[in-house]
Parts: structure tokens; C-alpha cells; sequence
């Protein structure tokens, strides 16, 4: 990269400020090191490119969301709006019921919605259009409508400095209404793909963007156009003695559980990117159970409800006669996502590491 | 009697509906007769003459719900361009000049210095810790400046047992009513002594000592809530009004509307205090209402309103008291918009270049500052001049400094409190869950040190 040191500065500069507060970690940080962090990650993110393929592939393509228009407060939608017009790119009243509402109309009309919640913590406002008219349009109309060119993204998960409403992971609300499609990239290669086929794929889907995701590097995401399909897991890692199951940014809390696992007392993981919660790839999980006896579950969302407790319930009903351990559920707590006890509370890989040696030694 | 006007209304309706099943024919001719007269105007129509030249045709008539509106004949669509836009109420002008034929309200010299004491300390406490969080010392901050008598001058018209539930950036209101500079630092650092226990986001504080509702991020979920407190204190019969605070993108929210046809309809003493200050974080005003500001929402409620100078530390003052002296005496609701401009950064995530220029911020902040404007109306008076200013601020500076570093030197709240408050008593799953998160952090102490999570 000859012009590398240019583009460098250029790119801090124009990412500095939003991902400040994300990178501003418990490690204290100052601020031109936060700097230098963040000079890789912002010239175009995965998501970024994703709905620029999607704008230049698809006339109908429309992005737009709560200051959508300057770029995004992630800075995902940066240079759209210059470079596909006003039309197609812009900034909505502040309303996520509103955006919602508006973003499945254009959708039963025949056109692509590419619509932002700013996070997904701001999503509930428009539950009742999501769960009770994104999800159903299809059904109750008897096919006769439907508004499948919709696409909701909104940035989820913990980030270090959160708290209750910067920091919620809602997959499991969503996964829990039939007629909605819920996806979590777990890295930027994943997400570009995986969201130009939620873009096209024929029904609503939920996008849900672990933040943690925007720090890691592009430079692996291909340029042009590619999807991951929607529904299909994938193994990670091939392990004999337990499968460990996430999706979103957990998987690489996952993977350093595992790798603590083998270092430590020489245990096999299987490791399993679920990569759509709905409809969720269970034979692929089935499969891997078949071979290991052994299961772990793992989100940052709170447990009771969380999508891990359908995993373990269908899992044993697949495969009990194969379970030579409890299923475990490595989780967050049953409490509102705590500021000043985030590290305390997130399921992190020693809790991970703890979750798949008490399977094995059961 | 509301019986009767019912059943009035009902047979109104009936006979309407009559006249609108005449034949095809007829429904042609008649909206043939329409279109040839097919234009639109610009301010209302007037209603049907009553008396001078049709004498059958009635000039009102009563429609559903009973009421009587006038009838007209011409077709005319008003378009809300047309309208006259809300004056803004005004008492000093830019210099701090009393504006010819505005009255001085009442304010005695006491309570304008505090005033600008207060105005002083909160620029001076958003400097300070906007430079903190720079440092890396806080994870998040929000300034206020140029906002300052929105806030503060708007707190001094209300009475202490007033409740108040606020959107994110009124720090001035609490300030006002004695939360102290230590608290504030305690709860930006989530220390023991944070009241919110550690548990949000720098700048959501609260005190039920002080009226003052917790913040919460979602916007616009204080509004109707402010509704039902104003209910609740209605009910109680208790000469109190809730004062409740937001932006001009949280008004874009459907709870900004529920809330205002909640509080006229059930005639709630609450007081609805739009900050408008152009901004929700990039996105400007143009992009978010095309009517005339939010003032202008409220007679379609059947809501009082003013719209007011919000840089204008008296006017605010003398709004905010004649509102709540009408929410009091005839329960209702008043809107009022005060008309400001955010001079920082949407908070220190954000960086305002991105979105506007330069010369617009340094505009507002040269010729438009609250408390320049209220400091020279004082000087004018004889009430204050610049040395004594330079006095408050170093005054306010040593304060702030003394209360960010004892807050700094406090330890975080005790570990297992992170489970209590979900609910009033814990319940069984929490009990374990929490005896889990114990054990396992005594398993591997030097993995999560007690520190501040930032
Ligand atoms: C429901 C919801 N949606 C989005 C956000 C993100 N957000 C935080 S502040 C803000 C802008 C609010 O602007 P305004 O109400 O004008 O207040 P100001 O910041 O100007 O004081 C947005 C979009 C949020 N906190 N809650
Ligand atoms: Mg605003």
C-alpha cells in the first residue's frame, strides 16, 4: 500500500470522534492511540459496502434512517448519500416506529428498505410495526402482499461503556415472532455477505450489527458482490469432545474460550457460528452433538428467554440419547445491562472455559 | 344535557348521510359543479355568509361529537405555509437591552445573581468535565452550553415540590434545585456514591430528594409519563405541575404525541418545555418538521402555548412562571417552545464539523450567548460586572476540580448490588445467578478487578 500513510490520516480524521466513546475502553486509552485504532477500520466498512452494492445493483434500493444522511452515527452510510442522491439516501424525522412503519410500505410496494435503527436498545418503539405487521404481512394477506424487500439494521451489544441502552443484544424478542428472519454477523467479511443477502432475501429480516464488529478490520472484506446465505451455520473449528454454539461478536469470545480449553486441559471444541437466529440452522448443531455428547450455548443477552434456552430444548429433543452433559447456557445475567459492572457481567471467555470443562468432566 | 347533544349530533349525522346517498347522477353533477371552481388559497376561507344574501343556507350546522362548525361553499385547501408563524416572545435583546414595551418581570436582585452564579457553574462544569472525558478520565459526556437559561431559568419559575422528568441535557435543573457539583461528578464516574448506583450512562442522574426523575436514554419516554405524574398530583389535589423537558427530535416521537392529547384531553397540570436548539444530533430541524416549529403543534391538541427566546434568560423566566401559574389555576397542560442552539458537540461521541459550519456555531456564540446577554442586562443595572464574573468562574473552577478529584479517588459500588433494584425483593434466579457470578469471580480475583468499568 504505497499510499497507505495518506489514507491513514485521511481516515482517522473522518472516523475519530463516533468511535471514540466505542474504543474508549477500560484500558484508559488516550486519545491518540484511540487514534491510531481506529485509522483501518472506518475507509469503508463492511456494512458500508454492502448497501453500496446493494444501491448500484437495485434501482429501488433506498437507505435511510436517524442521521442517516451525514453519514450514520457509525459512519456506515458515509458517501451514499453523495454518491446515489438524496432520493435514496436521507435522514428521517426521529421516529423508529415512524421508519418502521414507512420502511414496510415502500417494502409492499415492490422497492428495497434498507432501514437504520440508530441502536438496537431504540428498536422498541417499533415492535408493534415489526412484530405485528413486518411479520405477518404475507400471512394475513394470504399472500396477496408482502413487504420481504425490508431490511432493519441496527447496532447491538456491549461495548465497553454502554450501559442499559448502548449495550442490549434483542435477538431473541425478534427470533420469538414467526415471519420475521433474524441475522448476526460475527466480522466484517460475514457481515458485507450476509447482509447483501438479508437485503435480498424474499422476507423482513432483522440485522442485527454487533458493534464490537466495527472495530475489527476491513482489509480481509472482499470488494463487489457476494452473499452468505441466510439459515446455514457454519463449523468453525472441528472438535470431538464438545460443540460450543454462538453468533454475532460472541464468537470470538467463543473461539478464546475454546483455545483456553485446548491450552489448558487438552479439550477438542467444536465450534458453531449459528449466523441467522431465524430460521436457525439445527441439523448442522444436531450433527456436530451427534459426534461430541457435549453442548455449549452462549449470548450476551440475558438468559431466561435468550435464544441459547430454544437451542438446548430442541438440541435434547434431537439428540438425548447422545447428551453425555446438561446442555450449559453461558449467558448474560438476569439483569438490566449493567454499566460499571459490564466485565463482571458479560459471558465472558473464562466463563466460557469454565462452561466447557464442567460439560467434559461431567 | 350531554345526553341530548348526542343524540343531537347522531341525527346530524343521519341526515348527512342521507344527502350523501342521493343518486349517481346527482353525486356527478355535484362534483362536476366542484371541479370547475377546483382552487386552492392561502389563508382560511371565510365561513358562508349567514344573513346578508342566501337566507335558507345555514352559516353552521353540528357534526359528530356535537360540535357546531361553520359551513362555507368555496373548496379551498389551506396549506400550512400560509399560516403566520408563532412570534417568539422576547424581554432583552441580544445586548441584554430591556426590549421597548416588554414588562421587567419580577426578579429580585438575589435571585438573578443566582441565577448567573448557576449559569456560570454549569459552563464552567462543562468544560471541565468535556475535558475529563477527553482525558479518558469519564467514558461519556454532554454539554449544555449555550443552553444554559433554557434550563436554569426555566428551574427558577418552578417551585421546588414541582416534579420534573428531563431528556438528557438539563443538567441546569438540577443544579438549580441543589444537586451539588459532587453529585454530579459521583454520578459521571459511577462511583459508591452515584445515586444511580453506578448502573447508566455519564449524565443520567436523578433525585427523588429533588423531584427530579431519573433520566432514561430512550427519548421521549418522559413525556406521557410526565402526563400521568401531572395526573397523579391532580388527583392528589396538590397545588404542584410537572415540568417536563425534551428536544426538538424527541417531539418527532409518537410518545411526543401521545402525550399531548393525553394531557389535554385529561387536562393535566403539565408543563411541556421544548428545547429546540436546531439539532438532533446531525440531523436539523428542516429534516425533521415542516411545520412551524413544535409550538405550533399544540392548538391541535387544544393546548395553551408560548413560544419564547430560550436565550433569553428573563423571558424564559417570565414564560415559565405564567405557564405554571395557568397550568395551576385550570389544569391544563401549556406547551412552550424555547427557541435556542446547541453550541457543542451532540455529546463527546459526536463532532459537529461533520455537519455544519463553523461560522454558523461561532455566530450563535458571538452574538447570541444566554449569559452574555443576561450579564450585560445586570452590568446595565449596576448588579455585575466583569471583575466579579472572573471571580465566579474561578470560583466555580476550583469547586468542579475539588469535586471531579474526590469523585475520581471513590471506589466503584459494592459488586453484588449489581443484582439488587430489578426488583424490590430478589427473586430465587437471581439469588443464584448472582451466587454463580461471585464464585466465580473469587475463582479468578485478578481477572476482574474492582475498578471503575471504564
Ligand atoms: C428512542 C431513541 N432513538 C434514538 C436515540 C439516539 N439519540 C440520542 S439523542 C438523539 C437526538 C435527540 O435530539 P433532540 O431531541 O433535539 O435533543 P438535543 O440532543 O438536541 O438536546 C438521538 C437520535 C435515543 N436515545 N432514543
Ligand atoms: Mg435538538
Amino acid at each position: 500500500m504505497p499510499d497507505c500513510h495518506e489514507s491513514y490520516i485521511v481516515n482517522s480524521q473522518s472516523c475519530r470522534p463516533d468511535l471514540l466513546t466505542i474504543l474508549n475502553s477500560a484500558a484508559g486509552l488516550n486519545h491518540s492511540l484511540l487514534l491510531s485504532l481506529t485509522a483501518n477500520l472506518c475507509r469503508f466498512t463492511a456494512i458500508n459496502s454492502a448497501m453500496r452494492v446493494a444501491l448500484q445493483t437495485d434501482p429501488t434500493a433506498t437507505v435511510f434512517g436517524e442521521d442517516v444522511a451525514f453519514g450514520g452515527v457509525f459512519r456506515c452510510s458515509v458517501g451514499l448519500k453523495e454518491e446515489f442522491g438524496a432520493s435514496r439516501v436521507f435522514n428521517t424525522p426521529l421516529s423508529e416506529q415512524g421508519i418502521a412503519g414507512f420502511a414496510i410500505g415502500y417494502a409492499a410496494m415492490g422497492g428495497t428498505a434498507i432501514a437504520e435503527m440508530q441502536f438496537a436498545d431504540y428498536i422498541f418503539p417499533a415492535m408493534d410495526q415489526l412484530v405485528n405487521e413486518a411479520a405477518k404481512y404475507r400471512y394475513r394477506s394470504g399472500n396477496e402482499f408482502n413487504c420481504g424487500g425490508l431490511t432493519i439494521r441496527a447496532p447491538c451489544g456491549a461495548v465497553g461503556h454502554g450501559g442499559h441502552y448502548h449495550s442490549q443484544s434483542p435477538e431473541a424478542y425478534f427470533a420469538h415472532t414467526p415471519g420475521l428472519k433474524v441475522v448476526m454477523p460475527r466480522d466484517a467479511r460475514e457481515a458485507k455477505g450476509l447482509l447483501l443477502a438479508s437485503i435480498r432475501d424474499p422476507d423482513p429480516v432483522i440485522f442485527l450489527e454487533p458493534k464490537a464488529l466495527y472495530r475489527t478490520s476491513v482489509e480481509d472484506v472482499p470488494d463487489g458482490d457476494y452473499e452468505v446465505p441466510l439459515g446455514v451455520a457454519q463449523v468453525l473449528r472441528a472438535g470431538a469432545d464438545v460443540t460450543v454454539v454462538g453468533w454475532g461478536a460472541q464468537l470470538r469470545v467463543l473461539a478464546e474460550g475454546c483455545d483456553m480449553a485446548r491450552a489448558r486441559d487438552g479439550i477438542s471444541c467444536e465450534l458453531i457460528d449459528l449466523r441467522t437466529v431465524l430460521p436457525w440452522d439445527a441439523a448442522t448443531v444436531a450433527a456436530s452433538v451427534r459426534k461430541t455428547g457435549r453442548l455449549v450455548v452462549s449470548h450476551e443477552a440475558p438468559r431466561t428467554c435468550g435464544f441459547a434456552a430454544e437451542v438446548a430444548a430442541d438440541l435434547q429433543e434431537r439428540c438425548f440419547l447422545h447428551l453425555q452433559a446438561p446442555v450449559a447456557r453461558v449467558c448474560g445475567y438476569d439483569t438490566p445491562f449493567p454499566l460499571v459492572f459490564e466485565r463482571h457481567y458479560a459471558p465472558d471467555a473464562l466463563k466460557v472455559y469454565e462452561a466447557i470443562k464442567k460439560a467434559v468432566n461431567y | 344535557m350531554r345526553r341530548r347533544c348526542l343524540f343531537l349530533a347522531s341525527r346530524a349525522a343521519k341526515e348527512r348521510l342521507l344527502l350523501a346517498r342521493t343518486s349517481p347522477a346527482a353525486k356527478a353533477l355535484s362534483s362536476a359543479a366542484v371541479s370547475t371552481e377546483h382552487q386552492t388559497y392561502d389563508t382560511l376561507p371565510p365561513p358562508a355568509p349567514s344573513e346578508s344574501t342566501s337566507s335558507q343556507a345555514p352559516s353552521s350546522a353540528t357534526f359528530a361529537g356535537g360540535v357546531e362548525l361553520p359551513l362555507t361553499s368555496s373548496l379551498h385547501i389551506v396549506k400550512a405555509e400560509s399560516q403566520p408563524r408563532w412570534p417568539v416572545y422576547r424581554v432583552i435583546d441580544t445586548d441584554g437591552a430591556l426590549v421597548p414595551g416588554a414588562m421587567e418581570p419580577e426578579l429580585s436582585t438575589e435571585l438573578a445573581m443566582h441565577m448567573v452564579t448557576c449559569m456560570v457553574r454549569l459552563r464552567v462544569m462543562d468544560h471541565i468535565f468535556y475535558n475529563a472525558q477527553r482525558q479518558g478520565r469519564i467514558s461519556f459526556y454532554m454539554t449544555s452550553t449555550g443552553e444554559e437559561a433554557t434550563q436554569i431559568c426555566s428551574a427558577a419559575a418552578l417551585s421546588g415540590g414541582d416534579t420534573v422528568f428531563g431528556q438528557y441535557r438539563e443538567p441546569g435543573v438540577l443544579m438549580w434545585r441543589g444537586f451539588s457539583l459532587q453529585n454530579f461528578a459521583d454520578q459521571l464516574f459511577s462511583n459508591t456514591d452515584d445515586l444511580g448506583r453506578g448502573r447508566q450512562m455519564p449524565v443520567h442522574y436523578g433525585s427523588s430528594k429533588l423531584n427530579f426523575q431519573t433520566i432514561s436514554s430512550p427519548l421521549a419516554t418522559q413525556i406521557p409519563q410526565a402526563v400521568g405524574a401531572a395526573y397523579a398530583l391532580k388527583q392528589q389535589k396538590l397545588a404542584q405541575v410537572v415540568a417536563c423537558y425534551f428536544g426538538d427530535g424527541a417531539a418527532s416521537e409518537g410518545d411526543f404525541h401521545a402525550a399531548m392529547n393525553f394531557a389535554a384531553t385529561l387536562e393535566c397540570p403539565v408543563l411541556f418545555i421544548c428545547r429546540n436548539n436546531g439539532y438532533a444530533i446531525s440531523t436539523p430541524v428542516e429534516d425533521q418538521y415542516r411545520g412551524d416549529g413544535i409550538v405550533s403543534r399544540a392548538p391541535g391538541y387544544g393546548m395553551a402555548a408560548i413560544r419564547v427566546d430560550g436565550n433569553d434568560a428573563l423571558a424564559v423566566f417570565a414564560a415559565t412562571q405564567e405557564a405554571r401559574r395557568l397550568a395551576l389555576a385550570e389544569n391544563r397542560p401549556v406547551l412552550l417552545e424555547l427557541m435556542t442552539y446547541r453550541v457543542g458537540h451532540h455529546s463527546t461521541s459526536d463532532d459537529w464539523s461533520r455537519y455544519r459550519m463553523t461560522e454558523e456555531v461561532k455566530d450563535w456564540q458571538s452574538h447570541n450567548d444566554p449569559l452574555r446577554r443576561l450579564l450585560a442586562y445586570l452590568h446595565a443595572k449596576g448588579l455585575c460586572d466583569a471583575d466579579m464574573e472572573q471571580a465566579m468562574r474561578d470560583t466555580e473552577r476550583l469547586a468542579v476540580m475539588a469535586a471531579l478529584e474526590a469523585a475520581e479517588k471513590k471506589g466503584p459500588p459494592p459488586l453484588q448490588s449489581m443484582f439488587e433494584d430489578v426488583y424490590r425483593d430478589m427473586p430465587q434466579h437471581l439469588l443464584e445467578q448472582r451466587a454463580e457470578m461471585l464464585a466465580h469471580v473469587a475463582k479468578y480475583p485478578d481477572k476482574y478487578p474492582q475498578g471503575r468499568g471504564h
